[in-house]
């Protein structure tokens, strides 16, 4: 299993266009992906499918928050680098 | 035969067919199922033709609607290629033995559900998303067509209680000779679409319209708000003759469109588009449109998730700029906020919307959408001839605040050395009676006017024009408002500035001669009534009708004031008839 954590650092965060690119890179790859973090108002862990729009945009992660993104299968190294990738460059956006 | 009444929504007469438009009822009633994995195997089936639907409905709405329209079927083939949503309703397939429809509907309910609880428009937005994209895959499930209009085989005109604007972007445009509509008014969705096709409409018809048979022939007035159905032989040739006449005129009219519009003592009037994307610009130009009196831009920041970019605003004012070389473009800064929904917005829900933090207000708190915007329209307007207008202005002061704040935008672009339009004119619109009461004073703060005669009408009136109980009062032929109208006129040439009118008011065949004779500069309409107004220009003389403007402003009701001028000026009557 592969893990990684980065923060999110875009305007809208994982919403809108960065959560469909976001969902749209991880199911590019074979393994599992998940996501998680801290949710700020009941500061809990909350988990969710990497490949799932709704899962995606129901974690509600906004900007300035950071999350772990877990991988695990054949290509769960470049699964989770692309998707680091990804959050770092801000989803192609200004910040 | 039988005749309803109702407002008229839009010009123009049609007589054809009747077709009840009806969304589908879906069944998605629990049942026990005997095969768990055959109807595993029924679902993907019918999730693979809801993907290529919504493909070829992507499809239409890029080459139809904008790409920010079209955007959001992107996000419903997510949906539909969720893994989280797909596995739940397949577990309940195999675990609970219930048929596909039920367990489609059910998630996605819950879906959606989990969504609208979280308190953000923009999560609601998307549980609407949810439960469009399930109920498209319930229709494939229960073998229904996916558009109401898929069994209209020849033209017809279209009934409904209203019309939603996902509703017609499924309407098969080809298809319609005309609309009508049991509620809504001269201002609701079915309306403008209407207006902007150049199809008859007549809207709050009453819900008698839901009892008339698909099929049956009916006649729709939409100049004079009447719908005769089934009309005896006599009646329906008396339309059919008014239809042929109407359509001499306008193709007649069609033919002359591209020329100036002088009057016959020779003064030529500007005829202007109200336009509102690139296509209707396209559009406008064929309708002979000598430029743009008012481009609504707000299309850019619908059915989207967040703001437009500045250089994404520049591109599409420019490409719609490119369309109009160097005849004038007049762009309206932002309109929204109140009963416009903008989720990414986040605006507080308002009491009265209409009198609330609205266009220009919203913009002068919001310097994150005002500058982008400004900067984006100077930089489009190099080479091309550009105008900025504000839309609700009340006082002197809102336009001082908004000229500083297009300097500061020159004076950023200047420093960081994008050219930009150095001497685009700056207008206001003038639709709050304020506005029209110290016209005199803001006239000496602007470039412009453009009379905003929907506006102006509601607020002067203080009769909402969405609601059908009072929108009949809220009318520009009403004295009232001329009067108004004929002060900004006489306050603008006082300070040798021109003014325009971009409300529904003047593109009127029956307003041309009151306009002229208060000497109105430019008028700006929809595209399919530039023709018609044009023609009508040209046979007026424009020194008879100073006196009768000042007769008209002197009657009591619009209705008098209407017939006064049919009676003055006997060809209108026989165009619009």
């Amino acid at each position: 299993m592969k893990e990684a954590k980065v923060v999110v650092n875009n305007k809208v965060g994982l919403h809108a266009r960065p959560a469909a690119l976001f969902v749209q890179t991880a199911s590019k790859f074979q393994s599992e992906v998940n996501v998680s973090c801290i949710d700020p108002k009941e500061n809990k862990l909350r988990t969710a499918n990497a490949k799932s729009i709704l899962g995606i945009l129901t974690l509600g992660v906004f900007q300035g928050i950071e999350i772990t993104i877990k991988a695990e299968g054949a290509d769960e190294c470049e699964a989770a680098d692309a998707l680091v990738e990804l959050v770092k460059k801000n989803f192609g956006e200004e910040a | 035969m039988k005749k309803l009444n109702g407002v008229a929504a839009s010009r123009g007469i049609c007589i054809g067919p009747a077709f009840q438009f009806h969304r589908i009822e879906l069944d998605t009633e629990k049942k026990e199922i005997s095969d768990p994995n055959a109807e595993v195997a029924r679902l993907d089936a019918a999730l693979a033709s809801a993907k290529s639907q919504i493909d070829l409905i992507y499809q239409k709405a890029l080459t139809e609607a904008s790409e920010a329209d079209a955007e959001i079927f992107q996000a419903h083939k997510m949906i539909l290629d969720d893994p989280e949503l797909i596995s739940t309703i397949k577990n309940r397939i195999q675990c609970e033995r219930i048929n596909s429809e039920c367990a489609v509907s059910e998630t996605a309910e819950q879906f959606a559900a989990t969504m609208a609880a979280m308190e953000d428009e923009y999560f609601a937005a998307r549980a609407t998303d949810i439960m469009d994209v399930a109920n498209r895959v319930v229709r494939v499930l229960m073998n229904v067509a996916d558009s109401p209009t898929a069994d209209l085989k020849e033209p017809a005109i279209i009934l409904a209680d209203d019309l939603t604007p996902s509703d017609t972007v499924l309407l098969d445009k080809s298809k319609v000779l005309g609309f009508c509509i049991a509620r809504g008014s001269a201002t609701s969705h079915t309306a403008i679409l209407a207006r902007g096709l150049g199809l008859p409409a007549v809207a709050g018809a009453g819900l008698d319209v839901m009892d008339v048979k698909t099929g049956a022939t009916m006649v729709v007035d939409g100049s004079n708000g009447v719908v005769i159905i089934e009309p005896d032989e006599a009646i329906e040739k008396q339309y059919h003759q008014r239809m042929e006449t109407s359509k001499k005129i306008q193709s007649e009219a069609l033919k002359f469109a591209q020329s100036k519009a002088h009057t016959k003592d020779g003064i030529e009037f500007e005829v202007v588009a109200n336009i509102g994307n690139v296509e209707d610009a396209k559009f406008a130009v064929e309708n002979g449109a000598e430029g743009v009196g008012l481009l609504r831009t707000e299309f850019l920041y619908l059915e989207r998730n967040a703001l437009p970019t500045e250089e994404e605003q520049y591109q599409a004012y420019q490409a719609i700029m490119d369309v109009f070389g160097k005849h004038p473009v007049v762009l309206r800064t932002l309109d929204v906020g109140g009963d416009k929904e903008i989720p990414y917005l986040h605006l507080e829900k308002e009491m009265n919307p209409f009198l609330g933090e609205r266009a220009l207000r919203l913009c002068l708190n919001r310097p994150d959408i005002f500058k982008p915007q400004l900067r984006a329209a100077l930089r489009a307007g190099v080479g091309h001839n550009l105008k900025i207008m504000f839309p609700m202005v009340a006082t002197v002061s809102c336009v001082r605040k908004a000229m500083k704040v297009v300097n500061e935008c020159k004076d950023e672009m200047r420093k960081e050395g994008i050219p930009f339009a150095e001497d685009a004119e700056i207008g206001i619109m003038v639709e709050i009676p304020s506005a029209a009461v110290i016209a005199d004073q803001l006239a000496k703060e602007v470039d412009f006017f453009s009379i905003g005669t929907n506006d102006l009408s509601q607020y002067t009136m203080a009769a909402d024009r969405t609601n059908p109980k009072v929108a009949e009062l809220s009318d520009a032929f009403h004295p009232a408002v001329l009067r108004l109208i004929k002060m900004v006129i006489d306050a603008a040439h006082a300070e040798h500035k021109w003014v325009g009118m971009c409300g529904e008011l003047a593109g009127e065949p029956l307003a041309a001669p009151i306009l002229v004779g208060l000497g109105l500069d430019e008028f700006s309409m929809s595209p399919p009534f530039i023709p018609l107004v044009k023609q009508i220009i040209r046979n007026l003389t424009a020194e008879d009708l100073v006196k009768l403007a000042e007769n008209a402003l002197q009657l009591g009701s619009p209705k008098e004031i209407q017939v006064f001028v049919k009676r003055e000026i006997p060809f209108i009557a026989e165009v619009i008839s």
